[in-house]
């Protein structure tokens, strides 16, 4: 299981280091002017996302992959 | 009794990804940190007998090239007379305070970040860590990033003292929990106006994991109930996947979209999805450029195996909940919010300012979980017609978020 795991790991290093070169970015570093807008960022403020993700994690069963960061609550 | 989802095969992949992340750090060009920015932001939640407000202030500050920091800094003020205690106890007021620091290092195309969270409240003490790194690649079309966060929780029971009124720590009740997060996350670049992100995560948590307050309620006999102390597992491991995209339109503008698919070895199964619309006005007004956002979000959860409105009898399982969080329910949550964005010419350091004002209205609706006001009355007080346990209707809670922040980028 452990020799598996092992074998496991190269592959995944070496499929990695030989698949980056051989792909081209397909958007050009002069085509990205509107990605780069401050309006296509995912959060636009992390102060309100961070307040507004802790209300629902209070209070729904979910919880996870938001993005976010966060402690712990004793939110009853 | 619910089994432990087996994590240790995700949690093995994660980590050697990880690793292997990590050895593709340095290739030829170099990521970005975050902007510089400070936030203080006031917010007040009122909603289901319950209302929350209180400050919330964020630094973010880059030393040299290579390094950012941020500090955030935050005050829940709570007064609560919610429905659960509304049924079970008396009305109380507490104040939860969350400090945070977190260090970002920049590394060729690779960002390292470890980060401290500390919360404190009359009855719960919180201390987490996380790290995490981001590589960019492909172009810097590709980011991958992973994260881990561990937790440690101390719980408390608060008591009042019928002589005096003072609340304290029941010297007697002292309980741990401890929770962890794996996750991974892809963020792509997709044509010059789309990109998609998404995120894996894993979280396990580990000892005291329920309510020292709480009740669930039990049928004696067909036509009384009576209360008993909730039971939970002591363990609970969670998988959520979500997927987000993030469209530019071409008369400038935003739309984007998340869809998040959450279970548990507590049997719920969540499902989250949200629109979202930013929209900038071509031409400056009132001397400074505005930004509108609108957004709506729907919820929806199947409760947990071991929830009940009202089980038939005491002691019925071994596990049982009354938690409205563990319900079966629906919620839609929609927004607006507006920004206005100005120079002060006077401070040339100041990149720009904005005043930020959101507004957001949350609506719930229980499908197995009653109002019990209705039978067991509100603080100790009956009805004046208690209706029969079971037949009470069923909880909808309605609540304002609003949510007014300064932000100022250096």
């Amino acid at each position: 299981m452990r020799t598996l795991r092992g074998l496991f790991v190269l592959a995944a290093f070496g499929l990695a280091a030989s698949g980056c070169s051989s792909i081209e970015p397909w958007v050009k570093p002069y085509d990205r002017e509107n990605l780069a807008d401050p309006i296509m960022v995912f959060t636009r403020a992390p102060i309100s996302q961070d307040f507004l993700d802790h209300v629902f994690e209070s209070r729904e069963g979910s919880r996870g992959a938001t993005g976010g960061g966060g402690g712990g609550c004793g939110c009853n | 009794m619910p089994d432990k989802i087996h994590t240790a095969p995700f949690r093995f992949a994660i980590t050697w990804i990880f690793l292997a992340g990590l050895a593709l750090a340095g290739a030829a060009r170099a990521g970005v940190l975050a902007e510089d920015r400070a936030d203080a932001l006031y917010f007040h939640y009122d909603g289901g007998g319950v209302t929350i407000s209180g400050p919330s202030v964020l630094v973010r500050k880059s030393i040299g090239e290579h390094v950012s920091v941020q500090g955030n800094y935050y005050i829940d003020m709570v007064s609560s007379a919610s429905v659960d205690v509304e049924t079970s106890a008396s009305p109380y007021e507490d104040e939860r305070k969350q400090g945070s620091f977190s260090v970002d290092f920049l590394h060729g195309n690779s960002t390292y970040s470890l980060g401290y969270v500390s919360s404190d409240e009359s009855d719960y003490q919180a201390k987490t860590m996380f790290a995490s790194v981001s590589h960019d690649m492909f172009g810097d079309l590709t980011t991958i990033s992973f994260s881990y966060k561990n937790g440690k929780n101390d719980v408390f029971r608060n008591l009042k003292d019928p002589n005096t009124g003072v609340v304290a720590n029941d010297p007697a009740f002292q309980e741990e929990m401890e929770s962890k997060s794996y996750s991974v996350s892809l963020s792509q670049i997709i044509t010059k106006n789309l990109v998609l992100a998404g995120q894996y995560e894993v979280i396990t948590d580990e000892g005291w994991l329920n309510s020292p307050y709480r009740s669930v309620r039990f049928f004696i006999g067909s036509e009384d109930q009576g209360q008993q102390a909730e039971v939970y597992p002591n363990t609970r491991s969670s998988n959520a996947t979500s997927i987000r995209a993030k469209y530019f339109l071409p008369y400038r503008a935003a739309l984007d979209a998340m869809y998040r698919f959450y279970t548990d070895t507590w049997g719920i199964v969540g499902h989250t999805g949200e629109l979202g619309y930013v929209h900038p006005l071509d031409t400056p007004w009132g001397g400074g450029n505005w930004i509108f956002e609108t957004r709506v979000r729907y919820y929806t959860q199947s409760a947990a195996d071991f929830y009940m409105d009202i089980f038939p009898r005491a002691d019925f399982a071994n596990f049982m909940a009354r938690d409205k969080e563990l319900a079966t329910y629906s919620a839609v949550t929609a927004g607006v919010g507006a920004t206005y964005e100005f120079k002060i010419q006077r401070f040339p350091w100041l990149s720009r300012a904005q005043l930020n004002l959101r507004y957001d209205y949350m609506m719930v609706n229980y499908d197995d979980f009653r109002d019990a006001r209705f039978s067991l009355g509100s603080f100790g007080t009956l009805p004046e017609d208690p209706l029969a346990p079971g037949t009470e209707p069923l909880y909808e809670l309605r609540a304002n978020i609003i949510q007014f922040y300064i932000s100022a980028f250096f």
